[in-house]
C-alpha cells in the first residue's frame, strides 16, 4: 500500500495582472520520482517557489505526510521536511564544499552561542557528526575528493551534485529539484539520472521540474504537466506523453 | 608554507608556536616600550580598543556580510554605560529627575537611597564588563530588527544613520533630564579596579601602579587589561566562527535565499550577528571610559566608524589575523608617526616643514589608495583553498566510498 507524502490543492498565485498559478495541486506517494514538466513559463518554477514559502500563495492547501504545513517562510519548509535545489545554481560560493553541505545540517541540529565558544562535548560530538554526516553525503552524490575546494571552483555538474548533497543535508522527506540537468551534456545527464535512482532507493521521494522531457519519461513515476499556470495533464509518463493536450502546448495546435 | 602562520587547522604545531611567540612578545612589549617614554605603551593601549572593535565589526561584516556604517554607537553606548554606572554622574542624574519632575525624581531617589543620591553609582569592573556587552547587544538587535530586509547600501545608509542618532542623542540628552550632560560629557569615571587594584594608581603615587607587589605605570597596567580582553574576544571570534552559527552567518552572506531555504532562520541569526558584534564594540567602549575618565560624545563621529570599517576591509575582511593587523596598523600608526615626523624633520632640517597632523592623513590616504590597488582582498586576507593543491591528494583515500 503506497503512502501520500505530499497533497497540495487548489494553488493559487496572481502577480499583477499575470495569474502566475491557477489552481494547480499535485499528489506524491513515497518513494516516488515526480516529474512536473510544462513549456517555458508554465509556472513550474513559481509552483516550486510557492511550496517551499519563497512565494506567498493566494490560495492553496498544503499536506506533508499527512500533517497540514503552511508554506509561510522557507526555513520552517526545510524544518518540515522538503529541500530544494534552484534552476541557477546557487551554492555558498566562497565556502569549501564540505562546508556547503555541513550548512545544510544546520536545521537539524542545535549548538548555540554557548557550545560554539564553550565548545562542551555536546558541542564537540554534534560537529564531529555533522563533518561525517556531510563527508558520507558527499562520497554519496560522488564528489566526496573535492570537500576541501571551494565551492564555485567546482565543475557545472559537480556543482550540481553539491547542492543535491546540501539539501540532502537537510534530512528531508521530499527533495525537490528545479531543473538539475539545465546545462548538462548527455554524459552528465546520465550521471545525474542513476545519482537521482541511487537517491530514491535510498529511500527518498523526489519532486523534480525539468526540460528534458526525455530524460523524465524514463525517470518519473508520474508526472504533471502545466501550461499557462494549469494543470493540462496527470499520469503516468506513457499517458502523459499520448495526451493532446499536452501535444498541443509542447508542438502548437495541429500536429 | 610561510614561516609564521596562525592556521590551527592546516598548521596546528606551526600555529602554536608562532601564536607563544606572538604572547610572549606582546607581553615583553610595555616593558621595552616603557624606556622610551609611556605613550608609547598608551598607544598601544588605544590600539588594543581598536583592535575590539574592529572584531566586533567583522562578525557583522565580515563573517554575515552585513555592512555596518554606524558601528561605533555600540562603542559609544558601551562607553556611556561606564559613564553612568562607574562615576558620579548618576548623583546628577537623580537631581535633575527632581529638578525637572518631582514625582518621577523623589520616586528614583526612594528606590535608589541616599548613597547613590549622593556618589552616583559605581560599580566593580565585573559588573560593567557583562552589562556593557548586555546594553550593546540589546542595542545591536534593537538596531537589526528594522532592518532585516535591508541589504548592501540600503542598509550601509540605515545603520550610518543609527550611529549618527545615538552620538546625538548623547550630545542632547542633557534637557529636559540631564542623563548624558551633553556635549560635556561625563567626568570623572572610575579609574578600573581589579581585585582592589585601581589600575590609575592611588592618589599621589603618580600613575604607578602596585601589581603583585611590583610598582609599574598605569598604561601597563590597561596594557595587560586590555590584553586579556582582546585575546577574550579574538577567541569568542574565532570559536563562533568555526562553528554551526559562524558557517550560517557565512551563508547568509553568500545567499541568504539559500540559506533560508536550508532551514536558516535568517532573522535570528542576523539579529544574533549584530547582536554580538554590538557586544565586543561596548565591552571596548567601557574600557576606553574607564581608561579615559572622560566620555564626551565628539569622541564617536562617523570617522570612528570608517575607521573602524577601514581596520576591518584593509586588515582583510572577514579573517582574524587579517582584522587584528588591520586595527594594529591603523590606530598605531598614526600615533606613532605623530611622535616620528616631528622630532625627525627637526633634525634632518632643522625646522618642522610639514605639520604632522597634515602628514599623518596624507599618509592614511596614500596607504589606503596603495593597499586597496595592491591587496585588493586585504594585507591578509582568508587563504584561499586553492592555494593549497594538496589538500586535494590528502583526502583521495575517501573517493569511491559509497553510502549504503
Amino acid at each position: 500500500m503506497t503512502q501520500t507524502l505530499l497533497n497540495i490543492r487548489d494553488v493559487s498565485k496572481r502577480f499583477g495582472g499575470l495569474q502566475a498559478l491557477n489552481g494547480v495541486g499535485l499528489t506524491i506517494e513515497k518513494g516516488q520520482i515526480y516529474g512536473l514538466i510544462g513549456p517555458n513559463g508554465a509556472g513550474k518554477t513559481t509552483f516550486f517557489n510557492v511550496i517551499t514559502g519563497l512565494y506567498q500563495p493566494d490560495t492553496g492547501s498544503f499536506e506533508l505526510d499527512g500533517k497540514p504545513y503552511s508554506p509561510s517562510a522557507p526555513h520552517e519548509v526545510a524544518k518540515a521536511g522538503i529541500a530544494r535545489t534552484f534552476q541557477n545554481i546557487r551554492l555558498f560560493g566562497e565556502m569549501t564544499v564540505l562546508e556547503n553541505v555541513m550548512v545544510g545540517c544546520h536545521v537539524r541540529t542545535r549548538q548555540n552561542v554557548l557550545g560554539a565558544v564553550l565548545r562542551h562535548k555536546a558541542a564537540r560530538e554534534e560537529e564531529a557528526q555533522i563533518r561525517a554526516k556531510s563527508q558520507q553525503l558527499l562520497d554519496f552524490v560522488g564528489i566526496g575528493q573535492f570537500a576541501k575546494r571551494t565551492a564555485r571552483h567546482l565543475s557545472y555538474g559537480d556543482q550540481r551534485r553539491l547542492e543535491i548533497a546540501r539539501a540532502l543535508a537537510t534530512e528531508p522527506q521530499l527533495l525537490a529539484l528545479d531543473e538539475p540537468a539545465a546545462g548538462m551534456n548527455a554524459t552528465e545527464k546520465l550521471a545525474l539520472r542513476e545519482l537521482l535512482v541511487k537517491i530514491q532507493a535510498d529511500g527518498k521521494t523526489i519532486l523534480l521540474i525539468e526540460h528534458d522531457v526525455k530524460l523524465m519519461m524514463g525517470l518519473c513515476d508520474r508526472i504533471t504537466v502545466l501550461d499557462y499556470g494549469k494543470p493540462i495533464a496527470e499520469g503516468v509518463p506513457a499517458e502523459v506523453q499520448k495526451n493532446p493536450a499536452v501535444i498541443e502546448a509542447y508542438l502548437g495546435a495541429g500536429h | 608554507m610561510s614561516l609564521i602562520s596562525f592556521d590551527m587547522k592546516r598548521h596546528p604545531k606551526q600555529a602554536r608556536t608562532s601564536l607563544l611567540v606572538l604572547l610572549a612578545l606582546m607581553i615583553v612589549f610595555p616593558f621595552i616600550a616603557q624606556q622610551f617614554g609611556n605613550s608609547w605603551v598608551r598607544i598601544m593601549d588605544i590600539a588594543l580598543l581598536y583592535i575590539m572593535l574592529a572584531l566586533g565589526l567583522n562578525v557583522v561584516v565580515g563573517f554575515a556580510g552585513l555592512l555596518d556604517l554606524g558601528y561605533i554607537a555600540f562603542y559609544a553606548i558601551g562607553a556611556y554605560t561606564a559613564g553612568l554606572l562607574a562615576s558620579p554622574q548618576f548623583a546628577a542624574v537623580l537631581e535633575s529627575f527632581v529638578n525637572t519632575y518631582p514625582a518621577v525624581g523623589n520616586f528614583l531617589v526612594m528606590v535608589c537611597g541616599p548613597e547613590i543620591v549622593q556618589n552616583g553609582i559605581h560599580l566593580s569592573l565585573w559588573v560593567i564588563v557583562p552589562l556593557s556587552a548586555l546594553c550593546a547587544a540589546l542595542f545591536g538587535a534593537l538596531l537589526g530588527a528594522p532592518t532585516l530586509k535591508l541589504r548592501g547600501d540600503y542598509l550601509a545608509i540605515v545603520t550610518l544613520g543609527f550611529g549618527e542618532i545615538i552620538r546625538i542623542f548623547m550630545n542632547n540628552l542633557n534637557a529636559p533630564v540631564n542623563i548624558t550632560n551633553g556635549p560635556q560629557g561625563i567626568n570623572l569615571i572610575d579609574p578600573i579596579r581589579v581585585f582592589g587594584v585601581s589600575l590609575s594608581g592611588e592618589p599621589g603615587s603618580g600613575s604607578m601602579v602596585n601589581v603583585f607587589g611590583i610598582m609599574t605605570p598605569s598604561v601597563n597596567a590597561y596594557y595587560f587589561l586590555f590584553l586579556v580582553l582582546c585575546i577574550a574576544v579574538i577567541f569568542f571570534s574565532v570559536r563562533l566562527q568555526d562553528s554551526r552559527l559562524g558557517r550560517a552567518w557565512v551563508a547568509i552572506r553568500e545567499d541568504e535565499i539559500a540559506a533560508k531555504a536550508m532551514g536558516i532562520n535568517t532573522r535570528n541569526v542576523k539579529l544574533l550577528a549584530f547582536a554580538m558584534g554590538a557586544s565586543f564594540g561596548g565591552v571596548a567602549g567601557a574600557m576606553f571610559a574607564s581608561f579615559q575618565g572622560f566620555v564626551s560624545p565628539e569622541s564617536f563621529s562617523l570617522t570612528e566608524s570608517i575607521a573602524v570599517l577601514a581596520m576591518v576591509v584593509l586588515g582583510g575582511i572577514g579573517h582574524i589575523p587579517g582584522v587584528v593587523l588591520g586595527g594594529v596598523i591603523l590606530a598605531a600608526l598614526p600615533e606613532v608617526l605623530r611622535h616620528v615626523v616631528e622630532p625627525l624633520q627637526m633634525s634632518l632640517f632643522g625646522k618642522v616643514w610639514i605639520d604632522a597632523e597634515v602628514l599623518r592623513q596624507l599618509l592614511y590616504g596614500l596607504a589606503m589608495v596603495t593597499i586597496m590597488l595592491t591587496r585588493p582582498a586585504g594585507l591578509w586576507p582568508s587563504p584561499r583553498h586553492e592555494d593549497r593543491p594538496e589538500v586535494d591528494h590528502a583526502s583521495v583515500g575517501t573517493t569511491g566510498e559509497v553510502k549504503a
